[in-house]
């Protein structure tokens, strides 16, 4: 090849030679410098999986990966006795996603708590929904806690076959985007982004992913807009105590007028709560001494305050009806376990918003998980969009390499934003929607709502239905 | 100067015409034919050089046939090719590359390179061509023999010679599969181009050299020296095309192959290739493509045989404008693609 390459290059253009020498040149000399293929900005559980996702795929074998992310290293994770207060609930295409890697063996050799049924009931009527597998062999989702969900996937990031360029305590200073930031179009005009590490380094990358988060540095570099939501709301988070030991696999929650209580199982004798209410009630429920918040949580369960007569009418009256159309259809209603202890310290709130970026790409840079999207966790949706966005991107960019293209190439991108955008922007729609509808008592929507909520629980090929979306 | 509207190129071979615009074909049949009749006279000189100092003086002459010929559309016609003349006419002989230079290549190599741009649809042509290259050739070797393909670089050991490679929308992505590619261009423009967007690319760079000239030249030290030819979206801006044809299929090894891309010679191809692709849709500016120098499957074919090439596959292809993707399709009355094996 070289031979015949030189006659061509004496043959046909003597005058270019020097010029194309100088070219290749330039083109060695920058390979010194800092070159990555792609760069993951944010190492949560969304960035770190994504990095994970990629150093076990064979396509990524000879890619250079860096992971950044601004905490410092926590070294291998060691599970401690108590049950942390940020849980997930991961559903069933996630945990095929963390098991591609590993990480889903990793999170049951730790702790992991199955739900196989779900019961959704309100306050101001007799209507609930009761969802689960057929069978209740499947689990609808399994309740595990943050740390233990990241501790597994960075175990078994450390021992990727593909080595990822993991830096922490490090973030990014700036970015430069081609064709997006001021600075690209005065000064460089290089084609990759540039991370700016601060100092003299920096890295120039053909893909930058964006996974640092709802407050995200990526997306307001790339200049993607976002929609937000802000519900005046707060969700209070804390670890309970059950009063016995119990097959404990179901998830509890309950609409009040003031928003969603929601009952994790975590084991036998915990629970997870996240009781979304009023900013000013969650400071209230925080300065409570221990006894008085474990009260006000079984208050929260089981009183009848809010029984609007109205509704609670119409509900048996349409019960009836289904009933008699489709028999056999409506689950029943089963009670709650009662509350006795919070762990200490394990109270915290979280204020609640509602952001959806209007896009996830621009050329050479893609966001992914809360960067890209954050929900209310009303629907325990949220962390599983976006592992979604991992599963959907890496296969992308798997196909990208089979195709030699350039991974920042925005063709494969859009095809990336379209996938999750479509499945995405109808969850956060509807998650919307229901929180709205929720927060109130008022009567003819509180009718509807209840009404609602009765034929859903009947109609058992949509209840199906929603089944596969939420654990899809 | 003689300057393709798509292309931004200039004219320096004698197979190798753009007419500068539709315009004039539409306009006047009489200066159409003598164009055709000054472009078809293959220029017998065996050195490049003269060859382009002939050129320059036919083209100079076409220009001005242009110009007399009396069009309607002929102050806009006169301008855009006045604006050429400006834009694209530099000295021709150079030794090295000014940092200007570099600039204003890497300023074109932006148009060439906007996924979103001009050359939308080449870029997403690779979406079928880069697979159906790369799945030829490695079974082809599979059959051979039973070698290992890394996942990521199924193309490495293939040298593949991409004839009219443009700013190199096709070469980038199978150097980066792992073949080694020759990239030659008429035009030296776009050969620059190429150059000024792959050197951003060090792990690709490597694979790539692209080379201004024409596949006549190649023939005479290149013979039988690729495993693959790749022609893509080229055969339509050919003037002479067995010639063109003859030349590249002289490159391939015995065993190898060669993968050709066009537009056939239908009256649905005049339709949607130049009427709706160029003035309705603007797909591409007018002028990009003229009817006349299209070619059927059987034609080609045909020339493909006299070389002993024998047809494996072809195929139809469909651009669909709004989701901007191509897609396979069993009619090749529009574009099509061929894949073909010499005799060993
Ligand atoms: C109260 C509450 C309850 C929730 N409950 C659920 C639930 O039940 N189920 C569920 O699925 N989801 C739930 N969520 C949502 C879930 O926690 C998030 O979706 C998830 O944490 C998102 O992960 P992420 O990796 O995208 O972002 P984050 O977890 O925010 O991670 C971002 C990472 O990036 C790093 N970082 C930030 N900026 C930079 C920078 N400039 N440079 C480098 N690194 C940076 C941060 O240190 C962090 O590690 C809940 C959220 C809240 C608030
Ligand atoms: C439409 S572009 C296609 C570019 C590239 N093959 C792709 O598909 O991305 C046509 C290219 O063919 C080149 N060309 C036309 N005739 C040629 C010839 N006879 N020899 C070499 N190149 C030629 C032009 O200069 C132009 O760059």
């Amino acid at each position: 090849m070289a031979m015949s390459l030189s006659l061509l290059f004496r043959r046909c253009c003597p005058k270019n030679r020097q010029a194309l020498h100088r070219l290749f040149s330039t083109a060695s000399t920058s390979e010194s410098s800092d070159d990555a293929d792609i760069v993951i900005s944010g190492g949560g559980m969304v960035g770190a999986s994504m990095a994970c996702a990629l150093a076990y795929s064979d396509s990524f074998a000879d890619k250079r990966i860096v992971l950044l992310e601004a905490a410092p290293d926590r070294g291998d994770f060691h599970l401690p006795k108590r049950y942390s207060n940020r849980t997930c609930a991961l559903s069933p295409s996630t945990a095929g996603l963390l098991s591609s890697f590993g990480a889903w063996e990793e999170i049951e050799m730790m702790r992991s708590q199955p739900v196989r049924r779900m019961q959704v009931w309100d306050s101001c009527s007799d209507s609930m929904i009761a969802f689960s597998q057929e069978d209740m062999t499947e689990p609808l989702a399994w309740i595990v806690e943050n740390d233990v969900i990241l501790g597994a996937i960075m175990r078994r990031l450390r021992q990727a076959p593909n080595p990822v360029d993991i830096r922490f305590e490090t973030s990014a200073k700036s970015f430069v985007i081609p064709h997006v930031s001021e600075s690209w179009e005065e000064k460089s005009k290089h084609p990759w982004v540039k991370v700016e590490l601060g100092g003299e380094k920096s890295i120039y990358t053909r893909l930058l992913v964006g996974a640092d988060g709802s407050k995200s540095a990526v997306r307001a570099a790339a200049k993607l807009h976002t929609v937000k939501w802000n519900y005046e709301q707060t969700a209070v988070v804390a670890t309970l105590r059950l009063a016995e030991a119990i097959d404990n696999n179901v998830a509890w929650q309950r609409f009040l007028p003031t928003g969603p209580i929601a009952l994790l199982p975590l084991s036998e004798e915990f629970s997870s709560l996240v009781w979304t209410t009023t900013p000013e009630d969650a400071k209230h429920l925080l300065k409570l001494p221990e006894e008085s918040f474990v009260d006000a949580v079984n208050d929260a369960y089981w009183h009848e305050r809010d029984k609007n007569a109205l509704a609670d009418k119409a509900v048996d009256g349409f019960s009836q009806l289904l009933n008699n159309i489709m028999p056999g259809g409506t689950a029943m209603k089963q009670l709650p376990p009662t509350v006795t202890g919070v762990e200490e310290k394990s109270r915290a709130a979280f204020p609640l918003e509602l952001m959806h970026a209007s896009h996830y790409v621009r050329p050479r840079v893609a966001l992914i998980g809360d960067a890209a999207h954050r929900l209310h966790p009303l629907a325990g949706q949220g962390v599983n969009l976006g592992f979604g966005d991992v599963e959907c991107l890496t296969r992308i960019l798997e196909q990208a390499v089979a195709g030699g293209s350039d991974l920042g190439s925005l063709n494969h991108l859009l095809t990336y934003e379209t996938k999750r955008q479509r499945h995405n922007l109808p969850v956060v729609a509807t998650i919307d929607g229901l929180q709205r509808l929720y927060s109130t008592d008022f009567t003819p929507l509180v009718v509807a709502r209840s009404l609602g909520l009765t034929a859903v629980n009947s109609l058992t090929m949509f209840k199906n239905l929603i089944i596969q979306r939420a654990t899809a | 100067m003689f300057v393709c509207r798509t292309c931004r190129q200039t004219v320096q071979s004698a197979t190798y015409v753009q007419w500068p615009s539709r315009a004039c074909v539409t306009a006047g049949r009489g200066s159409f034919e003598q164009r055709r009749g000054v472009h078809n006279t293959r220029v017998q000189c065996q050195s490049l050089r003269t060859r382009l100092v002939v050129l320059q003086n036919k083209t100079n002459l076409d220009v001005s046939l242009t110009k007399g010929a009396g069009i309607s559309t002929s102050s806009s016609l006169q301008g855009s090719a006045e604006e050429n003349d400006q834009k694209f006419q530099r000295p021709m002989a150079q030794t090295t590359i000014d940092e200007e230079e570099v600039k204003k290549f890497s300023n074109l190599a932006e148009l060439w390179w906007d996924e979103a741009g001009e050359f939308e649809a080449l870029h997403s042509m690779n979406e079928l061509r880069v697979p159906l290259i790369r799945d030829a050739l490695v079974n082809q070797r599979q059959q051979e023999s039973e070698g290992t393909v890394r996942p990521s670089l199924p193309l490495e050991g293939f040298q593949i010679l991409d004839v009219g490679s443009g700013g190199g929308i096709l070469s980038e992505p199978l150097a980066r599969l792992g073949a080694l590619v020759v990239g030659v261009d008429a035009s030296e423009e776009n050969i620059k181009i190429a150059q000024a967007h792959v050197m951003h690319d060090p792990k690709v760079a490597r694979n790539i050299k692209y080379i201004q000239a024409t596949v006549e030249d190649l023939v005479g030290t290149e013979a039988e020296k690729f495993d693959a030819v790749v022609t893509s979206e080229v055969v339509e801006h050919v003037a002479d095309v067995p010639t063109f044809v003859t030349a590249c299929c002289q490159l391939v090894k015995p065993g190898g192959s060669i993968f050709l891309t066009t537009l056939n010679k239908t009256y649905l191809s005049y339709a949607l290739g130049v009427v709706v692709a160029e003035n309705l849709l603007r797909l591409v500016s007018p002028g990009t493509h003229d009817w006349n120098k299209f070619i059927s499957p059987q034609d080609l074919q045909y020339i493909l045989d006299q070389n002993d090439f024998s047809t494996r596959l072809l195929h139809g292809m469909m651009y669909n404008p709004l989701m901007k993707r191509w897609s396979w399709i069993k009619n090749t009355s529009v574009n099509y693609a061929i894949h073909a094996v010499k005799a060993t």
